[in-house]
């Protein structure tokens, strides 16, 4: 007989793979992977407690640093936060500039997610085809706000800046361009049977798995569950456009890649409606007080980000700074499966499953 | 046969100056070694995500012969993009150990440089010089792809110059 | 600002589980603040905003830290009636408070572009009215006044559980609602009774029924959050209680969806949101513990998402969590001293 022994692997935190700085000690029996833990914390910077000393205003920017690869939606869910318990009012022209970016960060994210995960499993060329498409937006972004990453665009009660003349014109030749290239990036990996082989049935967990593991996002959806909190709990001003909500069968990787890549589609469709209904003119900023003071108590707001359920949650003592402020992330709740996936699978299935839950460990680690 | 540099006609000349360089062999090296950069892809937080943007098409870095290799026994440069965390400290030194001399390090970003808009954090590392030598700081956050270009051909300058004049920052 | 004061004027008058002030300050403000739309009321609110402010024995004592912001328009009230009239006259279709007892759609109360009719004298009024903070006197007034409502509340409600209480308080509220028509043009003053508060009521009832008599010490409704039901339960019956919050039938609570540490001064929470995905509903509950010995029941054998939520809460804060499978710090490194989210955390090395 032959003897073997455990290997124990450090999937360490420089790791081209890892998307991030994401250490996981795997133990191996051969190739197949007996138990995984993943260690997390090597990008932990304090923003919560670095949030108790400043006020609103000032915490945005830390928001667009923890998730960085979808800057404005997390943006959103702390300016929503303090909207919702001042009460305040958000003009037409802000929440359509708002659902805009956030749309376009959406596909921006997915994009990414896109590129890095064929990357990783080893078709080099749509990284670049991704990127080069995010890179439009990109610009975008920086005739809107100045940034190309980390934007600060969002105030409480509206938006900073407005979009300058012939933004939205260049947005919407954007739209129908991408539509072109969504379906040219289909043809090229969609069909592709190692693509699919590496893909389907890996991965896979039931609907009741993931509830219990308070999985969302494309996470959720993959398995059959259709929760959209842009469908579910409307925000901002989702509930007035015409969008479907892709949700998968099995579960498997596969279907995540499916739910995200068609979300993309829905996304340039909200897109096309929102810019068709832009109000022409209106103010981007509501009636908001100089020194930003919510009344003491707590609210929890959330919104649906590219990775799933974001939620802020807010305890005011009635300062300009927040008492507590809490970010729920969902890399972090997300993370929690990877070791009950992994287990009983081939060494070759780490990165593949990895990489469809579509982490950011900004956020993990916030 | 004999060589007679005063009498020599144009075209010989321009011969001579298309075929004949002078210079030190340290200088050849520091040339070399300036147009063959193979950074380490040690991205930490949202400077990653500008460094991959870098590697892009758009502001593509394989023209400056800058190719991202994953191990750093194979890396000449290390470009730490991001926030140093005081758990992730100790890690950045071993990866520069690792690394193969000559060496350099490029500090992306305000977090690499002195702590970044996080300084008055618990558990960041104000600055990858309290751990690692660093050659280039490209300030920004995060900077622009082409800053990052622009501060790699400014370690590009550096390795040139230090080659040159036989300066060095470190000496292992 | 304005908005602002009319929403605090808005939801001072409900969403809160008592009865008597609200009743009492009926005949009191005559134009006072159903929770609901009608911008001809938004002025109509301001000047009764005192009498719910001054009857307010609201839970939350601090809002009366954030009503002088709101009262400082109170020496204009004079004026404020002899403008009411001009509201009408400006119809202001988008302008509907955003915290109403019935959750609305965000996206429906959009603020249209300057109001043209009304805008030379709201503005002025708010202007006006900003620039007159309230003096030591009045505050003062305010406060004994709010101190005054809240132990009259606590003695009607007694030493049983809130829930009780909040029903009888709620079903005198609804007849006092029911006699003010839904929302209307402010003709009545006790708001209209959160749709949640039966809900809220049910659900203390089968806590108390199926987990322990006393297993809830409070129950509310978040007025900031959509009148989101809150419920603070006991430590001791947590665990059996979150089996019963998600295993019952009527709660269903199978979603998990944020878990927060909270270092107040004098104790620390827990705070979980809750899910029912087939209903919609969420739910706040709230664990209590001390701040020497924190710890709270863990409930990973119920939702296995508490898992590395609580680890990140006992890296952070302190709390342990007693039957956590591997409670260890997740965030921070192994030898890390102390935890940072608290309010006393002194950094060991703050140059580095």
């Amino acid at each position: 007989m032959i003897r073997t022994e455990e290997l124990l692997l450090n999937v360490g935190p420089q790791h081209p793979s890892t998307h991030g700085v994401l250490r996981l000690i795997v133990k191996l029996d051969g190739e197949i992977i007996t138990h995984v833990e993943p260690v997390i914390g090597y990008l932990h910077r304090g923003t919560e407690k670095l949030a108790e000393s400043l006020n609103y205003t000032q915490i945005i920017p830390y928001t667009d640093r923890m998730d960085y690869v979808s800057a404005m939606t997390n943006n959103y869910v702390l300016c929503y936060a303090v909207e919702k318990m001042m009460g305040i009012e958000v003009p037409e022209r802000a929440q359509f500039l708002r659902l805009i970016v956030m749309e376009l960060q959406r596909i921006a994210s997915h994009l990414v997610w896109w590129g890095t995960y064929l990357l990783d499993i080893g078709a080099l060329s749509p990284f670049l085809f991704a990127f080069n498409d995010r890179e439009r937006i990109l610009q975008l972004f920086n005739e809107l706000c100045g940034a190309r990453l980390t934007y600060n665009y969002m105030r409480v009660g509206g938006v900073k800046w407005d979009a300058p003349e012939g933004w939205i014109d260049k947005v919407k030749a954007f739209v129908k361009d991408m539509k072109g290239r969504l379906d040219e990036y289909h043809n090229l990996v969609s069909g592709n049977e190692i693509f699919l082989a590496r893909v389907k049935g890996i991965g896979a967990y039931d609907a009741e798995t993931a509830i219990q593991y308070g999985l969302s996002g494309a996470n959720l959806r993959c398995t059959g569950v259709k929760w959209d909190l842009r469908k579910n709990e409307p925000y901002c001003i989702y509930d007035r456009f015409d969008f479907d909500i892709p949700v998968g069968k099995n579960g498997d990787c596969y279907d995540r890649y499916y739910v995200r890549t068609e979300e993309i589609r829905q996304s340039l469709r909200i897109l096309e409606q929102a810019l068709e209904q832009f109000p022409p003119e209106g103010e981007t900023m509501g009636k908001v007080p100089r020194a930003i003071r919510p009344p003491a108590g707590e609210v929890y707001v959330r919104i649906e980000s590219p990775r799933g359920e974001i939620g802020c949650y807010i305890v005011s003592k009635g300062k300009a700074e927040p008492y507590r402020i809490k970010f729920r992330r969902p890399s972090f709740v997300n993370l929690q499966i990877l070791p009950k996936l992994l287990v009983g699978e081939s060494m070759t299935n780490l990165v593949t499953i990895l990489g469809g839950i579509d982490i950011v460990l900004g956020e993990v680690d916030c | 046969m004999e060589l007679d540099l005063a009498n020599i006609t144009l075209e010989e000349r321009r011969e001579l100056e298309r075929n004949v360089i002078l210079g030190t062999v340290e200088q050849l090296k520091g040339w070399v070694r300036s147009n063959s950069l193979w950074p380490l892809t040690f991205g930490l937080a949202c400077c990653a995500i500008e460094m991959m943007a870098a590697g892009a098409p758009h502001y593509d870095l394989d023209r400056f012969g800058v190719m991202f290799r994953a191990s750093p026994r194979q890396a000449d440069v290390m470009i730490v993009s991001g926030t140093v965390t005081k758990k992730m400290a100790p890690l950045v030194r071993q990866l520069y150990e690792q690394m193969p001399e000559p060496k350099w390090v490029i500090a992306m970003g305000s977090c690499a440089t002195a702590g970044g808009p996080y300084v008055r954090s618990y558990s960041v590392v104000k600055g990858v010089d309290q751990i690692v030598p660093v050659d280039v700081y490209i300030p920004g956050c995060p900077p622009n792809p082409a800053a990052l270009i622009y501060g790699i051909n400014k370690l590009q300058e550096k390795i040139r110059y230090e080659a040159k004049t036989g300066k060095r920052v470190t000496d292992g | 600002m304005s908005e602002e004061q009319k929403q605090n004027g808005a939801r001072s008058g409900e969403g809160e589980a008592q009865a008597e002030a609200p009743a009492a300050a009926a005949p009191q403000a005559p134009e006072s603040a159903p929770a609901t739309e009608s911008a001809s009321r938004a002025d109509g609110a301001k000047p009764a905003d005192e009498q719910p402010k001054a009857v307010q024995e609201s839970a939350e004592t601090p809002r009366q830290a954030a009503q002088p912001q709101a009262a400082d328009e109170s020496p204009q009230a004079p004026p404020q009636p002899a403008e009411a009239p001009q509201q009408p006259a400006a119809p202001q279709p988008g302008v509907e408070p955003k915290h109403t007892a019935t959750p609305q759609p965000a996206g429906e109360t959009q603020q249209s572009a300057p109001q043209p009719a009304a805008g030379p004298s709201q503005p002025a009024a708010t202007a006006a009215g900003e620039k007159r903070p309230l003096t030591d006197e009045e505050k003062e007034a305010r406060r004994q006044a709010a101190l005054a409502a809240r132990a009259a509340k606590l003695a009607a409600q007694g030493g049983a559980a809130a829930g009780a209480a909040a029903g009888a308080a709620a079903g005198a509220r609804a007849a006092a609602g029911g006699a003010a028509a839904a929302g209307g043009e402010g003709t009545q003053e006790p708001p209209k009774p959160s749709p949640n508060q039966p809900k809220l009521d049910r659900a203390v009832q089968l806590l108390k029924e199926l987990v322990a008599e006393d297993a809830v010490e409070e129950a509310t409704l978040n007025p900031f959050n959509d009148d989101m039901p809150t419920l603070v339960i006991r430590g001791e019956h947590w665990l059996k209680a979150a089996q019963t919050l998600r295993d019952h039938p009527e709660f269903g609570f199978r979603y998990l969806r944020n878990v927060a540490g909270v270092d107040h001064e004098t104790h620390m929470e827990v705070v979980y949101h809750l899910l029912n995905m087939d209903s919609g509903d969420t739910y706040c509950v709230k664990v209590r513990t001390n701040r020497d010995n924190p710890s709270v029941p863990s409930v990973v054998s119920v939702w296995a998402t508490a898992n590395w939520q609580e680890r990140e809460i006992y890296d952070l804060l302190g709390i342990v969590f007693p039957g956590h499978p591997d409670l260890r710090r997740i965030l921070l490194p192994d030898d890390w001293v102390g935890h940072p989210l608290r309010k006393d955390y002194v950094p060991l090395d703050p140059e580095v």
